[in-house]
């Protein structure tokens, strides 16, 4: 199969490979780039488990080809946390809206570009904003909450954190 | 992992070397805008094109430009249309439309332009090579039957643009840009009367622009039906749009049906019985009661066809109310949204 | 087992991070398709395109040939059968003679990158007969000569069964009402949003490593033993974080078999991730089963007798259909009075993909038929079916016509706390049309009370061990599915010792290097491993406590230990490190190490089918479901859901409000779009666009409300969560239904198409396959001298 060349600048770094030209974005950044951290559920564009920024918009890598992302800004999850966590990420931690994990990179990538627009979202922007990300173990609830604490502590509020706040539970 | 085959790719930036490079490699040959349509049906192996030619570096390919009218590039993503300011100020049909295909990580790719060549679709033919292999292929690809409607001469897969019937509404026109020349088509007619050959356009031709004409004294509305609030293309799809004069009597009006045909489907009758009219509860149902008649959805999409089919007059009855600025008869939204 | 619970605890009961969480979030969890190894070849499989077919001739001659072939494997290479069940060995690695369904694997390649492996199964040719392919119950008992297994008791039947518990015909003969009503529950899948990889390394030495994305990695232990005829000792199996399994990783898989065999064949690591696709045809998900209840009652709701019958479509292969037939029987019993019960069912083999469990095993579609029945009778007599629920609820300590023991149950809380909050009994009937409310309530067990392979040894063993700086570590058998089990133990064992949870590091689902756990199903690991982590923990404890009990000079039973810290509870000055004391304990006793395990309780039941039901403790739920309906397209929208479940204790409410929220969502889509559906013999939508897997935008708020009983088999009184809360919801949609509309959906899920014709009067009920059968065998109640202690009573009426 004959190779090609590629320059991608993957969170932040300038990353040099060799692929052939109709191998995804998701195939190039999990096989060639080692990024494992996205995942993919279908590879047809039907989960958006795959979800990565391109130039700050949350696009699906298997339905992207490197040759039409060079000279553009690719983000990964592994491009959100530094020596700290993002505050999506802190947030989805805290409240378990991370069960299984697999779809949740996509989640963090897709909502962080909505934070980027919309400090205080209500659940309705969340949920249309996410409505092309499937998860099977949450039931999206828990992650609705966790975008709405990280924008809170992202606008510099000090929610509670919900490991210290009471959950009721009922003596049967 | 489902993988692409192997193709050399292209990326011209004019329109009319994209032309040039699709006409010199004829069947072999294929344009990709977004790619969210194309690369599955590649993956599955309903196209597997030698060459692709990228649009997407065509010089000022995805500019938007609302003057008199609305001018689109073809390249532009159905999010920067359904986002764009002076197309939800003054085209709120359109942003709409483009708003309610597929979901939003797709709108993120997929172009206006794509969604207006959006493939037909069929659940015998959007399927992997080994599920159309295993059930005998379909004449849509590989195949000499059509395994929805076995004695059809010709294919019933089904146009699923969501934009398309908006467009048509909207008497909107197309450019098309061959190597040798260029045309503008009224999207009406650039659709073709069978699932195969689904669209009025020359393999190398490159749809450049959509022009949409200024629509002061209109209302339009488009409607969609399907299963979840988003990903899914449309179980039907009804755009209407409507000039109304005193006592919303109906100076003229279009009604046109997505996903219920080969073809978006242009309700005539529905409009000329309701040219003149005042538009009230009454003329609608009868308009309704005409207008789903030349719908034809068959047993190849979501839910079962005569439900789809019988949507369509409640549907349009619906659209038709909005336009009219009449409570639809959708249930309320839920007290938390 | 578990020993009273604690008064005062530190760890549990808190809203803490999972263990795992940062590495979730950071997205650098390995999952099985994330294992590389150097020289990793990749493997393919060919899959049958025929529904059922003999296979003549297979000739790999061609793959072989292709450049960058390593290997090729048909099925004659590994003749020996596996299955999940010692009664259903009836899988193998790959088809040798006979294929079952569209998407059974017949041949398999291993090359250096997928797309090789993909071309090279192209150029296998393998010859078919077609036979005749059976696709429904119907046609299956029709085609009695056209066999997909060779065994069963004849024909397609691949189990029967048939009980009477006490005297049924006197129970009816004494009721003043009797109604009979027939349902079907549709089949569907798990759809976890990983799709199942695995990658197997041999080494030098001959010693097979699998990493897989199994819920299972003992029972997968078992079976690559088996079909490679190697010591279980040379095969270690690994299972990585999965990425949702919700029982459709809990089979053995060909795949699995398949390269470990390649990478026998090869010495190179190979690797195999399934499309989304070839998910669908794994699948082991919800048998679609047709229902027959009959009830007899009194004037005031109260059963005098209950019969109820299932069908089963078990697809191809029997994977854990046998539990999951008598799981279709087995748990109607356990929430409200039935003092007398018959139970018949049975399974039949069709051409298709085979069933097995998915989330609340072969109970959904029963609870789904009761509980719809249920709010009929009730309508027939003129009760409220939130009421009547109220006042039939089994009391604690009951034991069932069918022999199950019922110690703790929270059912009437949770019913009197969902009723309360959603305003049932005022708002049912009155919301207007279009609107409506409704209710249902459940019952699911806490790991199945008997082992798939019978023994006498434990289910689950845990084993601990203690750095010199105050670290823990915990190897467990356990598998993370998401659902948090590596957590609990950190929690479990960090509570016991008084270190942080942090302090403790969690090695599980390795079958070298941790004692076994039978799996992550039928919600055992909490229960499991959390009384097997106590265990161990209490032994260690008692270990380094006293080193510092004698160093303290204080006694033993005056030491409390909690963050770190080991203080006299009189004395709080005198006081140590935990790493200290671990010190102590290691200079006086040598190595530090306990280990633990965990084996239920003997059941009660006495007769022959009675290993499916018992469970050390049940859970409950109850929910309320409201909903909105469009009257001229059948939409029906979903507003609000209120849930409660009896937990036992909620040993980290965080996760446990996860378990049930999810559940609930998946419930949601059951009841409403999920289904596994075929056409001319293939899935008619293998993909995650065709099923329907509802988005954010299909997710009602939901209020949850845990429910606690402590019970006292639990650990600190913990019973299931990750199962239950998913069975009260699919009856309670179809309940609300029918109050916003009139009409009854005997079926799921329920689609707009089927609520329109409902209201025109066209909707046809399911009916039953006719079937005859086995004759039934009878089963007494229980004598009081066998009844599992004085506080235990009889369900007698």
């Amino acid at each position: 199969m004959e190779k090609q060349r590629f320059r991608l600048r993957v969170n932040g770094e300038e990353r040099e490979c060799l692929a052939p030209v109709h191998h995804t974005l998701l195939e190039v950044l999990r096989e060639e780039l080692g990024l494992m951290g996205t995942k993919h559920g279908c590879e047809l564009g039907e989960c958006g488990t795959c979800t990565v920024l391109v130039d700050g918009q949350p696009i699906l890598s298997c339905l992207a080809l490197p040759i039409e992302c060079e000279g553009r800004e690719i983000r990964t999850v592994e491009g959100m946390a530094g020596a700290e966590l993002h505050p999506l990420q802190r947030a989805f931690a805290e409240l378990g809206a991370a069960q299984c994990g697999y779809c949740t990179p996509g989640f963090l990538l897709t909502a962080e570009t909505l934070l980027q627009k919309s400090p205080k979202p209500t659940r309705m922007e969340i949920a249309e904003t996410l409505a092309g990300n499937l998860c099977r173990c949450t039931g999206y609830l828990k992650i609705f909450e966790a975008v709405e604490l990280a924008a809170a502590r992202m606008r510099g509020e000090s929610p509670p954190s919900p490991l210290e706040a009471p959950i009721e539970v009922i003596r049967g | 992992m489902m993988r692409l085959p192997p193709f050399r790719y292209h990326a011209p930036t004019s329109a009319r070397e994209a032309a040039r490079i699709l006409g010199d490699h004829g069947g072999d040959a294929m344009a990709v805008a977004g790619g969210t349509d194309l690369y599955p049906n590649m993956k599955r192996r309903q196209f597997e094109p030698k060459v692709l030619v990228g649009l997407r570096r065509i010089e000022g390919a995805s500019t938007i430009r609302a003057n008199g009218g609305l001018r689109l590039g073809a390249l532009a993503t159905l999010t920067a249309i359904a986002e764009d300011a002076a197309v939800r100020e003054r085209w709120p049909v359109v942003a709409s439309a483009a708003g309610h295909v597929a979901s939003p990580l797709l709108r993120n790719a997929a172009t206006i332009g794509g969604n207006l060549c959006v493939d037909t679709r069929c659940n015998y033919y959007n399927q992997s090579e080994f599920w159309r292999a295993s059930i005998g292929y379909c004449m849509k690809k590989d195949g000499d039957v059509c395994l929805v409607a076995p004695g059809s001469k010709t294919c019933w897969a089904i146009s699923s643009s969501d934009t398309a019937p908006v467009m048509i509404a909207l008497g909107a026109t197309v450019s098309l840009i061959a190597p040798d020349g260029e045309r503008q088509v009224p999207v009406a007619q650039l659709y073709g009367r069978d699932g195969i050959q689904y669209l009025e356009k020359r393999p190398e031709e490159v749809l450049t622009e959509v022009q949409v004409p200024d629509l002061r004294g209109w209302r339009a509305v488009y409607r969609k039906l399907r299963r979840r609030g988003s990903i899914d293309f449309p179980l039907l799809g009804v755009a209407v749009a409507a000039k109304l004069g005193r006592e919303n009597v109906v100076e003229d009006v279009r009604i046109v049906l997505g996903a219920v045909h080969t073809h978006p489907v242009e309700a005539k009758d529905a409009c000329v019985f309701l040219r003149g009219r005042a538009l009230d509860a009454e003329s609608i149902e009868m308009a309704a009661g005409i207008a789903y008649r030349p719908a034809k959805p068959l047993d190849n999409a979501d839910l079962v066809y005569a439900w789809r089919k019988r949507m369509v007059r409640i549907e349009v009855a619906r659209a038709l109310r909005e336009v009219a600025g009449l409570p639809t008869g959708d249930i309320p939204p839920p007290a938390h949204a | 087992m578990a020993e009273t619970p604690r008064t005062v605890l530190d760890v549990i009961g808190r809203p803490l991070l999972k263990v795992d969480a940062a590495a979730k979030v950071a997205g650098q969890t390995v999952f099985a398709d994330d294992v590389v190894l150097p020289r990793l070849l990749y493997a393919k499989l060919l899959r049958s395109p025929h529904p059922h077919a003999r296979i003549t001739r297979v000739d790999v001659s061609k793959a072989a040939a292709l450049r960058g072939v390593h290997a090729t494997l048909v099925g004659a290479e590994l003749p020996i059968p596996f299955g999940i069940l010692p009664v259903s060995q009836d899988e193998h690695a790959l088809c040798i003679d006979k294929a079952r369904f569209v998407g059974d694997p017949v041949a398999a390649v291993a090359a250096v990158d997928e797309e090789t492996a993909e071309a090279a199964c192209r150029l296998i040719e393998v010859e078919y007969e077609l036979r005749k392919a059976s696709m429904s119950i119907e046609e299956s008992l029709a085609n009695a000569d056209a066999r997909i297994q060779d065994y069963g008791p004849r024909g397609n039947v691949h189990k029967e069964v048939s009980y009477d518990f006490g005297d049924v015909e006197a129970g009816f003969a004494e009721a003043d009402h009797v109604r009979e009503d027939t349902f079907f529950f549709e089949g569907n899948t798990h759809l976890p949003m990983e799709q199942h990889a695995a990658v197997a390394a041999c080494a030098p030495d001959g010693k097979l490593t699998l990493w897989s994305s199994t819920q299972t990695p003992h029972y997968v232990h078992r079976a690559v033993a088996r079909v490679l005829e190697l010591p279980p000792s040379q095969i270690r199996v690994i299972a990585c974080p999965n990425g949702g399994g919700f029982g459709g990783k809990s089979d053995p898989f060909n795949h699995e078999i398949v390269v470990c065999r390649l990478s026998q064949k090869t010495g190179r690591p190979v690797k195999i991730t399934l499309t989304r696709e070839e998910v669908f045809y794994c699948h082991r998900g919800r048998h679609p089963v047709r229902m027959w209840v009959k009830t007899g009652l009194k004037r005031d709701g109260a059963i005098t007798a209950m019969h109820f019958r299932t069908a089963l479509d078990g697809g191809a292969y029997g994977s854990y259909g046998v539990a999951s037939l008598y799981y279709t029987g087995a748990l109607q019993t356990v929430t409200y009075r039935i003092p007398r019960y018959k139970f018949e069912g049975v399974r039949v083999f069709t051409n298709k993909p085979p069933c097995g469990p998915k989330r609340g095993h072969g109970t959904p579609q029963p609870r789904y038929a009761l509980e719809c029945h249920i709010d009929k009778f009730c309508e027939d007599l003129g009760i409220d079916p939130g009421e009547w629920r109220l006042r039939n609820a089994l009391e604690p300590h009951s034991v069932t016509a069918n022999h199950m023991y019922v110690r703790t149950i929270g059912l009437k809380k949770c019913l009197e706390t969902v009723m309360q909050r959603s305003g049932f009994q005022a708002r049912r009937g009155r919301l207007g049309s279009g609107r409506g409310i409704g209710i249902a309530a459940s019952s699911y067990l806490t790991g199945a009370g008997l082992p798939i392979y019978w023994n006498a040894m434990p289910q689950s063993g845990v084993q601990l061990k203690v750095d010199r700086g105050g670290g823990v570590t915990v190897f467990c058998g356990s598998t993370d599915i998401g659902q948090g089990s590596d957590s609990v133990l950190a929690y479990v064992v960090a509570e016991e010792l008084g270190v942080r949870v942090e302090d403790v590091r969690v090695v599980t689902a390795d079958t070298d290097l941790t004692p076994v756990d039978l799996g992550s199903y039928s919600s055992r690991v909490t229960l499991m491993t959390g009384n097997a982590a106590i265990q161990a923990a209490r032994k260690l404890r008692a270990l380094i406590l006293g080193a510092a009990a004698r160093k303290l000079e204080v006694p033993l039973d005056r030491l409390r230990a909690a963050s770190r810290r080991i203080w006299d509870a009189g004395e709080p000055e005198k006081a140590m490190s935990f790493a200290d004391a671990a010190v102590l304990a290691e200079s006086e006793h040598g190595t530090l190490g306990a280990v633990g395990s965990y084996r239920p309780p003997k059941a009660v039941a006495k007769w022959k089918g009675s290993g499916v039901g018992p469970t050390p403790t049940y859970s409950y739920s109850a929910a309320v479901v409201e909903v909105s309906a469009d009257r001229d397209t059948g939409i029906v929208r979903v507003d609000k859901v209120w849930i409660a479940h009896d937990v036992g204790k909620a040993l980290n409410p965080m996760l446990v409000l996860g378990q049930i929220e999810g559940s609930v969502y998946m419930g949601l889509g059951e009841a409403l779009m999920e289904e596994q559906v075929f056409r001319k013999g293939l899935h008619k939508i293998p993909s995650m666009l065709d099923y329907k897997s509802p988005t954010t935008l299909e997710m009602p708020p939901v209020e949850s409300i845990m429910i606690e009983t402590l019970d006292p088999e639990g650990p600190y009184g913990a019973k299931e969560c990750g199962q239950g809360p998913l069975l009260p919801v699919i009856p309670a949609v179809a309940n609300a239904v029918h109050d916003a509309l009139g009409v009854r959906i005997d079926e799921t899920p329920i689609t707009p198409e089927k609520i329109v014709a409902a209201l025109e009067g066209r909707y046809r009920a399911p009916e039953m396959p006719g079937f005859r059968y086995p004759e039934s065998v009878r089963v007494e109640p229980l004598e009081p001298s066998s009844l599992p202690g004085p506080e235990a009573q009889a369900v007698t009426r």
